[in-house]
């Protein structure tokens, strides 16, 4: 399977989402420069964390504009998968990929540190290798990632199972303990935590793998 | 103009001083002259007190591809891979404004990484303040201490570099001069090294990174002098960063340096465009002409003194191989940068100043770099304001002792200040905050970096040389117990005003200490920084150098520094250790408990420290040890209630002839505690290297026993570590 990391001035999980799904994942990877309009043959896009544009403005207000998001709009509508970690969970919100806003941390600080998660969906091409219950340890660290949404969209997301993720112990106040959401054609995931930090044990964790391998097994069911 | 002493007095320079740039130039110095020569001749940018001394410091090794006198250090670790690493204070601009000021310390650390042609993988920092319950600072000590962490969060964190480690203490002589050092680390291979050297007639000098405004000006020459009540209107020298810019500006370079056009390079920190300019010269033994009508500049009407003296952020000085300059360009239009010819290289020696197609300056640069006053200050005996025997004190309640220290500032949790801290970005972090060593691996090798750094101004106070040494040994003790080798040292001297021979002593003092303990832990020091005139209102801080250490090793998880399981043996490399009634007086018992300070730091045999760590080390990467922590602030007892902090305690038992107070809570250095399956091995080890090794106890669950003197319930313990600060903060 080929990956897309997409590249934004002030990217800085560009080469670690890069470094995991190669190295530790053992598929391809390559970098899209946010000035590039189509995503080329990539199979899956992650749109990484940092501070795209430097986060001026709002989180992810600025990357929305660039020629990079149209393709992978593109990409999105035609089905392809895409995961937006941290910052790139920010920009696909504020590009109308997915709904809500995410906010100033509860505790109104940067919050770094290891997490728990649990997928509360199984039903999602992000989701599908991993366990009912299971428990994923994986870091954290943002300064807006308290996840919010108005009563309906909430209860929109709620009913129509498209929660991926939520917190085991909330650290920035999200609603719902929300971590991670799907788009309505669940082929789109956002989530504040970052699985390409936890993809091999000398970094504490490889829980995120199961994230990335769903990927590689949706798609190659798909392709089947 | 014509200049005054008061032109003078306002620049810091003294008559005699005056008198030598005059013998220089030939002639008296224009305005902008003067400010040119102000900032480089500052104790800042010239350590024109401190140099006579720093010479005795150990600088070389076979590591050392770089010493000092660069942007930072360099050191091979194998495999045709280099790191370069340097520790640099920003304290004065964090008392004046503390989220800038510590920010733009991050980021002038950073740039004299990545100008080298590393690209950064970690930093530290060494932080320290007032109390936060001081009766009349501590508020303000609380808003300092929030600010700082926040400026060094918001830097790091978006410029993508993990912040894995660093220390933080609290003493009432911080109140008006808290200290922020930070440590950066890079890597790099040995063919990717450049230089700060502007070589090569008639080649391009090109600004790039973001524009001169007129923030900072005379910042360095304000980080040489004492804080008075004006020192409040000073904010405007404190300079604003932009962690976006530098993000985009370390990107650019390093794609930059990779097209072959660069032939050297160096950043814009303390005195902007003059020293980056000079000493890129200076260096390379050519001249510079420059014109400042070309720089890019964010205000108008800005005055050739102005651009001179600017400290904007974020910029970078290059010179390029004459005829190539369009594919630096083309780098740095990627990334959306300026980029612009201001000058060339020439033949004469001089930094030749242009601006509206006049000469405004006209120096030669090898004097204006390199030439700088040099002052062998005179020093007495170091300042000592305090007692020299102990007090009486009798102890009811060791239990209760324990859990003092355990919430007390310089033992509790630090995570309200590390949770701020992006620490595992780059996804290299092997060992994070709150550990002995922070520890990083390099992906494309099979080796790590350990990183500690280490200071302690109480010890310092009481003895600059004993307590320097104590610093060395420290630190490379914490290296010890991940199982790592300490190859190299890096060095922040904040001290007071050095033009007062009691402190002079405490500085010379401690150089020559860290000399003599740098020697023996073979780390040699390659760079470093000066702070001094480090006083409000006529009172001194503590002497506090800082220390930072890195070292190597396979990688590997190291071994956890909490106990794991029940049932293990504890052991204690290096023996209870001991005490006198004096030398108890700087440790944290007789600071948290008692509330005092007297007589003089522990006493340290280095011969026997060395052996220590090596034993510790050969224990951990045999990997018999299931967890390795060295004892220090706190003493023993403090070190195994941190060995429980995960909820595993031990039940120990110490045969001592000491009193109960000393045995517990004496800071004798050359002591690790481990816990381990194979106990015998682990005392074989200690007895061919001929190091004392106790059989402590066995680990439980739940519980900390120590003799018939503490027993104590882990979780409450660990509750009241752990939220401390946060408390402290909230009251």
């Amino acid at each position: 399977m080929r990956f897309g990391v997409v590249v934004f001035p002030g990217s800085n999980c560009d080469h670690d989402a890069w470094y995991a799904v190669s190295r530790n994942l053992g598929h391809q990877a390559s970098f899209l420069w946010h000035q590039e309009s189509s995503v080329g043959n990539t199979d899956a896009v992650i749109v990484p964390g940092g501070f795209s544009y430097g986060d001026y403005l709002r989180c992810g207000a600025i990357a929305k504009f660039s020629p990079i998001l149209g393709a992978i709009r593109r990409h999105a509508e035609s089905g392809g998968l895409v995961i937006g970690i941290c910052n790139g969970f920010q920009i696909l919100v504020e590009s109308g990929l997915l709904p809500g806003a995410l906010l100033r941390n509860r505790g109104l600080r940067f919050v770094c540190k290891p997490v728990e998660l649990v997928p509360a969906t199984l039903n999602s091409p992000f989701t599908g290798a991993l366990r009912a219950g299971e428990r994923l340890k994986m870091p954290v660290a943002h300064g807006e990632g308290c996840y919010y949404a108005d009563d309906e969209t909430l209860a929109r997301l709620e009913s129509e199972d498209r929660v991926a993720f939520r917190y085991v112990d909330n650290p920035n106040g999200s609603l719902n303990d929300i971590a991670g959401i799907l788009n309505e054609g669940r082929n789109v995931l956002g989530m504040m935590p970052h699985p390409e930090r936890a993809t091999e044990p000398l970094m504490g964790s490889a829980a995120g793998l199961g994230i990335f391998q769903s990927m590689v097994d949706a798609f190659a069911g798909a392709a089947r | 103009m014509t200049i005054t002493p008061d032109i003078l007095a306002t620049h810091r320079l003294t008559p005699d001083e005056y008198g030598q740039i005059v013998r220089i130039l030939g002639r008296e110095p224009n305005y902008t002259e003067l400010g040119i020569f102000s900032v480089m001749w500052s104790e800042h940018c010239s350590y024109k007190s401190s140099r006579v001394h720093l010479r005795k410091l150990p600088t070389h090794s076979p590591r050392v591809l770089q010493g000092p006198g660069e942007n930072a250090g360099i050191l091979d670790i194998g495999g045709g891979w280099a790191i370069a690493y340097k520790i640099e204070s920003h304290n004065h601009p964090s008392f004046i404004e503390p989220f800038q000021g510590a920010a733009t310390g991050v980021g002038g650390i950073l740039r004299d990484i990545f100008t080298m042609g590393a690209r950064p993988i970690a930093v530290m920092d060494a932080i320290r303040f007032g109390p936060l319950d001081d009766a009349e600072c501590g508020a303000r000590n609380k808003r300092i201490l929030a600010g700082v962490v926040s400026g060094i969060s918001h830097y790091g964190n978006c410029f993508g570099v993990p912040t894995v480690g660093g220390e933080t203490a609290f003493e009432p002589s911080y109140n008006g001069n808290p200290l922020v050092n930070v440590f950066a680390l890079g890597i790099f291979r040995h063919d990717e090294v450049f230089y700060g050297r502007a070589t090569g007639l008639g080649n391009s000098v090109i600004y790039v990174g973001a524009k001169t405004g007129r923030d900072g000006i005379h910042g360095a020459s304000m980080a040489s002098a004492e804080f008075t009540e004006e020192s409040k209107q000073k904010r405007p020298n404190v300079q604003v960063g932009d962690p976006f810019m530098e993000k985009l500006l370390l990107e650019a370079c390093l794609e930059a340096m990779r097209t072959g056009a660069i032939v050297g390079i160096q950043d814009m920190g303390a005195a902007g465009l003059t020293c980056s300019s000079c000493e890129m010269g200076s260096r390379a033994g050519t001249g510079i002409s420059l014109n400042l009508d070309l720089v890019p500049q964010r205000e108008r009407g800005m005055t050739p003194y102005e651009m001179m003296l600017s400290e904007s952020q974020e910029r970078m000085l290059l010179v390029a191989d004459k005829g190539r300059e369009e594919e630096v360009y083309a780098v740095f239009r990627k990334w959306g940068l300026d980029a612009v010819q201001v000058g060339e290289v020439t033949g004469d020696g001089i930094l030749r100043v242009w601006h509206k197609g006049a000469v405004v300056a006209e120096i030669p640069n090898r004097e204006l770099a390199d030439e700088a006053p040099l002052y062998n200050r005179p020093y007495t005996t170091p300042y000592k304001p305090f007692p020299t025997t102990a007090p009486e004190f009798r102890s009811t309640d060791l239990t209760g002792d324990l859990a003092r220290l355990m919430t007390a500032s310089d033992i509790c949790s630090k995570h309200w200040i590390w949770e701020q801290y992006d620490y595992t970005v780059r996804t290299n972090t092997v060992a994070g905050p709150g550990l002995d060593a922070a520890i990083v691996r390099i992906k494309e090798t099979d080796t790590s970096v350990a990183m500690s750094l280490d200071g302690n101004g109480r010890y310092c106070l009481l003895d600059p040389r004993e307590g320097a040494k104590l610093m060395v040994a420290e630190c490379c003790r914490n290296l010890a117990v991940v199982g790592a080798q300490p190859i190299g040292a890096t060095n922040n001297l904040n001290f007071g005003n050095p033009e007062r021979p009691e402190i002079m002593a405490q500085l010379v003092e401690a150089i020559e200490g860290m000399a003599e303990a740098c020697r023996h832990f073979e780390t040699p020091i390659t760079g470093g920084n000066v702070s001094l005139y480090n006083e409000t209102l006529g009172e001194a801080i503590f002497p506090t150098p800082v220390l930072g250490i890195v070292g190597l090793m396979k990688t590997a998880a190291p071994p956890s520094l909490t106990f794991r399981e029940a049932g293990r043996e504890v052991i204690l490399i290096g023996g209870l250790g001991t005490t006198t009634e004096a030398g108890f007086g700087g440790t944290q018992y007789a600071k948290a408990v008692l509330g005092k300070l007297w007589g003089t730091p522990p006493a340290l045999d280095m011969e026997y420290e060395k052996r220590v760590q090596e034993a510790a080390r050969e224990v951990v990467v045999s990997g018999l040890a299931e967890s390795a922590h060295d004892v220090s602030k706190g003493g023993l007892a403090v070190a195994l209630a941190e060995c429980s902090l995960g909820g595993v305690g031990v039940d120990a038992r110490l045969e001592t002839d000491l009193r109960p107070e000393h045995a517990l809570f004496h800071e004798g250095p050359s002591r690790v505690i481990v816990s381990t399956t194979e106990p015998g091995n682990v005392l074989n080890i200690c007895e061919r290297l001929r190091v004392e090794a106790v059989r402590l106890g066995v680990t439980m669950d739940g519980r900390l026993r120590i003799g018939a003197w503490i027993d104590t319930a882990i979780p409450p313990l660990r509750d009241a570590w752990r939220d401390a600060l946060e408390k402290q903060l909230a009251d």
